[in-house]
């Protein structure tokens, strides 16, 4: 695998994940207390760095085809979740994820909940914020934790894992400080189809090679797995919205000839 | 007889555990999980015997993605007739 696509893979897939953090920090701060959101922020980053580096020795240390039967699998089915939900979104049959309407839930929700009156003083004035915040980040940075390690291992490149990971970490955090708003105008919706295309695509690649299969071509066709994947998920969003648009013709005529 | 509070909340604190990591592995569809486990083993039962395995589990995503999204999508259908 090329160094570009491992990082391409990795940078995508964490700004994904990023943006949602993000979003869920942000409505914390907005909403209670800036300093609470940050330490829970804090914390949860220091708890996945923890994760990386006592899972980090522990994955690199198996031998290369258990590890790449394990984290092919792994990466297969987390590519499909992926895949499933941004065909079902792309094709209009599920929610499409906006970060601004998560936003103002966030913020109302956080507004409604009660504050503890021993909450004042000490460096977490808000224990609602800091909880938010942390779980949010911890969550979401678990998805990134297990991207980076997998991507990394099987590659012998975690560095260049951890770089793209923390490249796309800062780039969001800084635009999402920079504007105090939720990142709506990133395609999150496109950036996940695409990941999930990836992850797809190495999963498959590396777990026939794990199972003892060998491709035609080796390394080559990882390119044509990864166009095959992409091939099928566009076919499957077009047929997903033609399936839905006739569906929905004859419930239209029959509202329209209903009584007015 | 009821269980005391410690074992009690021990209990629901497993169960949320092993939800969330169900949550997190395996995801909406169990399918899809149990489908990818069945095509890597053919691929090493298939690989054991000399012949090129390589295309079972592309074949195995070609089938899974769609059942699964029509598993999803049915309901739906269902609803509106």
């Amino acid at each position: 695998m090329t160094h570009g696509a491992l990082f391409l893979a990795v940078f995508l897939a964490c700004v994904v994940e990023a943006v949602e953090a993000t979003t869920i920090v942000l409505a914390a701060g907005t909403a209670r207390s800036w300093r609470s959101a940050a330490s829970g922020l804090v914390v949860a980053l220091a708890v996945l760095a923890g994760v990386i580096a006592i899972l980090g020795p522990a994955v690199s240390a198996l031998p290369l085809r258990g590890l790449r039967l394990v984290v092919g699998a792994l990466l297969l089915v987390f590519g499909l979740q992926w895949l499933r939900k941004a065909i079902l979104r792309a094709s209009g049959l599920k929610a499409v994820h906006d970060e601004r309407q998560i936003f103002a839930d966030g913020v109302e929700t956080a507004r409604a909940a009660p504050r503890s009156p021993g909450s004042a003083g000490g460096f977490v004035t808000d224990w609602y914020a800091f909880t938010l915040a942390f779980k949010g980040v911890l969550l979401e940075g678990l998805e990134v934790v297990f991207i980076v390690l997998t991507f990394g291992t099987n590659d012998h490149d975690v560095g260049l894992a951890v770089i793209a990971a923390i490249a796309a970490v800062v780039v969001v955090a800084c635009i999402g400080l920079a504007v105090r708003v939720p990142l709506a105008r990133v395609p999150e919706n496109s950036m996940k189809f695409v990941v999930g295309i990836m992850l797809t695509a190495f999963g498959t690649f590396w777990g026939v090679e794990g199972a003892g299969g060998s491709w035609p071509g080796h390394d080559v066709s990882v390119a044509v797995v990864i166009a095959g994947v992409a091939v099928l998920g566009l076919l499957l969003v077009a047929v997903l919205r033609r399936t839905g648009a006739r569906e929905a013709e004859p419930a239209a005529e029959l509202s329209m000839a209903g009584p007015r | 007889m009821t269980p005391p509070p410690l074992t009690k909340s021990t209990a629901a604190w497993l169960r949320a555990f092993a939800h969330f990591w169900y949550d997190f592995v395996v995801g909406d569809d169990w399918r899809m999980a149990v489908g990818v486990a069945i095509a890597l083993a053919a691929t090493y039962a298939v690989s054991r015997t000399g012949v090129a395995a390589w295309w079972i589990v592309p074949a195995a995503v070609a089938i899974l993605l769609p059942v699964s999204l029509w598993q999803a999508v049915r309901p739906r259908t269902r609803q509106r007739r």
